[in-house]
């Protein structure tokens, strides 16, 4: 079994909104796959429906090759499944290390193996000293690294995070993603949601971006932004009409923000020195283009609920 | 297409039930305190303060001291309290503010598998408390043995009952401060109305067939004989009350629960 997930035509409505639109992918195993997309695109949805929070509105999903419309199915995958959910939903009345043991209860680990596997976690996440610490005197980011020991505790074969990094300090961020890259390294199948470009693009191999239910368009990172943004941006401040008519005569590639243009170019160097000499008095900058272009390309600017 | 899971639970609500034990050892000190003092607290109110007016006590043909009378009453009411709270202010806390049911529902464990287990905890608390508050009682000669020993099946029987209405309460609930409904329409008057502190007959008769509806009346009814020694077959239609308000109640929070929780 080459997939961990694979979802078809899979379909999750509340009523009558539908928040997941009839979308079809493929999790492979030993990949880092990521859902990405505005608030309210689906995504997590979508996860919850891939952990068996939810039940499916339409269509199939199997994961870990198990069929989980079927209650038995569904739990032999879910003792197989570690899930970070976007929640700190630690249990503030246990201990860091009480929180690994209990947990570990509910996969039916005995409690001697348990103890075991926890403070070996406990180690990957450099909490160990502090094993008998009160949740509420954690801070956020080693909250953070705690729910992700606690969603290996059972070995998994697929890990879920949905929106691991929300919240954290840049510090904290860098942490957790060095243990997400070391697990990946390691051959477990992630799978991500975020929205947070850079994290998408330092830990998946392939992703999806979601919007309105609906998959807009599906690939690896480096991909998506060759076919999407092409090599290079250039960002110009406030454009005079000049530029303007320069960048539609020469028929660039663009989005014109008003107040600021997003030209998409693939040979830089000698478009930057022809468009520098046209830039009004903030200039011009070129960088590389990267995944966050794209999704605004794909997504819109407008800002979401 | 839908997975329609029925009123179906397995072992597994037993690690729900364990887990609550271990957050229950680490305040063990805390918790026994009120069981132990509240009967020492009843028994002095009543025992010397209230006594004195009251005098003797008839019930079922025998004359009895008010201390004797109100204390297989005692523990009824703990049995009520201590499941009723723990399925509904302490179910609440940990579904609504800890998040600890949907950390659960990420793991091999069912809904059904964490509501079964939050439920036969509150009905372990309710033996728990049932157990020391009746050993003090006990050293007061109030409880009269071997008889007295079917109030611990008892305890359990009723803190299942209260246990699983308090956890529908729990389910139809916005907010937690709305308990106080429940708790002044149904909890307050079963204290107060339920024949715990004087003789249901000296009710007016339309107060007693609403006392008789309500399950702490029947359950007074079967501490009391046992803790008196007073056994008769007329009795298991209160157990057989009491069953059946269970039979109903737990999968009615079940039902309920999931129609809250899973979306």
């Amino acid at each position: 079994m080459n997939y961990v997930v694979e979802a078809d035509n899979l379909r999750k409505t509340f009523g009558a909104f539908t928040a997941v639109d009839g979308i079809t992918f493929r999790a492979r195993r030993g990949e880092c796959f990521g859902i990405l997309g505005p608030n309210g695109a689906g995504k997590t949805s979508t996860i919850r429906m891939i952990y068996g929070f939810s039940p499916l509105s339409g269509g199939s999903l199997r994961v870990l090759g198990e069929d989980v419309t079927r209650r038995r199915s569904l739990r032999r995958a879910k003792y197989r499944i570690g899930v970070c959910q976007q929640e700190n939903n630690l249990d503030p009345e246990l201990s860091v290390l009480q929180n690994l043991e209990v947990f570990a209860s509910y996969f039916d680990i005995a409690a001697s193996k348990a103890a075991g596997k926890a403070f070996e976690l406990l180690q990957f996440i450099a909490l160990e000293n502090r094993r008998d610490t009160p949740i509420p005197e954690l801070s956020g980011g080693l909250m953070r690294r705690l729910v992700l020991a606690r969603a290996l505790i059972n070995e998994p074969d697929l890990l879920i995070l949905d929106e691991p990094t929300t919240g954290l300090d840049p510090q904290s961020r860098h942490q957790l993603w060095e243990r997400l890259e070391g697990l990946r390294a390691g051959g477990l199948s992630i799978l991500l949601t975020t929205h947070y470009m850079e994290e998408a693009s330092r830990l998946c191999d392939r992703l999806i971006i979601m919007d309105h239910g609906r998959i807009l368009v599906e690939g690896s990172p480096r991909d998506l932004i060759r076919e999407y943004a092409g090599k290079d941006i250039i960002e110009v401040g406030e454009p005079g009409e000049e530029l303007r008519a320069f960048v539609r005569d020469r028929g660039l590639r663009h989005d014109d923000l008003g107040h600021r243009i997003i030209i998409y170019c693939d040979e830089r160097d000698r478009l930057y020195r022809e468009l520098s000499g046209r830039c009004g008095r903030d200039g011009c900058i070129l960088r590389t283009a990267t995944l966050e272009d794209v999704f605004l390309k794909l997504t819109g600017r407008e800002l979401r609920e | 297409m839908n997975t329609t899971p029925g009123l179906r639970i397995s072992h597994r609500y037993l690690r729900v039930w364990r887990r609550n034990v271990v957050v229950y050892r680490k305040t063990w000190r805390v918790s026994f305190l009120p069981p132990l003092l509240e009967p020492l607290l009843y028994i002095l109110a009543f025992g010397y303060g209230l006594s004195a007016l009251v005098g003797e006590v008839a019930w079922r043909g025998a004359s009895v001291s008010y201390v004797a009378f109100i204390a297989p009453a005692l523990l009824c009411i703990a049995m009520m309290y201590n499941s009723f709270f723990e399925t509904t202010y302490g179910s609440f806390v940990r579904m609504y503010y800890q998040k600890t049911f949907d950390a659960m529902l990420a793991t091999p464990l069912y809904l059904e598998d964490i509501i079964a287990g939050e439920i036969v905890w509150g009905a372990t608390k309710a033996v728990i408390a049932t157990a020391i508050m009746q050993a003090i009682l006990t050293l007061f000669g109030l409880i009269r043995y071997p008889e007295g020993l079917l109030i611990l099946p008892l305890s359990f029987l009723a803190g299942f009952a209260f246990a699983s209405i308090g956890m529908f309460f729990t389910a139809v609930v916005k907010h937690i401060d709305l308990f106080n409904l429940p708790i002044f329409l149904f909890v307050t008057p079963m204290f107060l109305f339920g024949g715990t502190f004087f003789p249901l007959e000296t009710l007016p008769g339309w107060a007693q067939t609403v006392a008789w509806i309500l399950p702490l009346t029947h359950l007074v009814e079967l501490s009391r004989a046992a803790g008196f020694g007073l056994l008769d077959g007329a009795l298991l239609w209160h157990v057989l009350y009491l069953a059946v308000f269970s039979a109903l109640s737990f999968p009615l929070a079940l039902v309920r629960m999931r129609s809250r929780l899973i979306k």
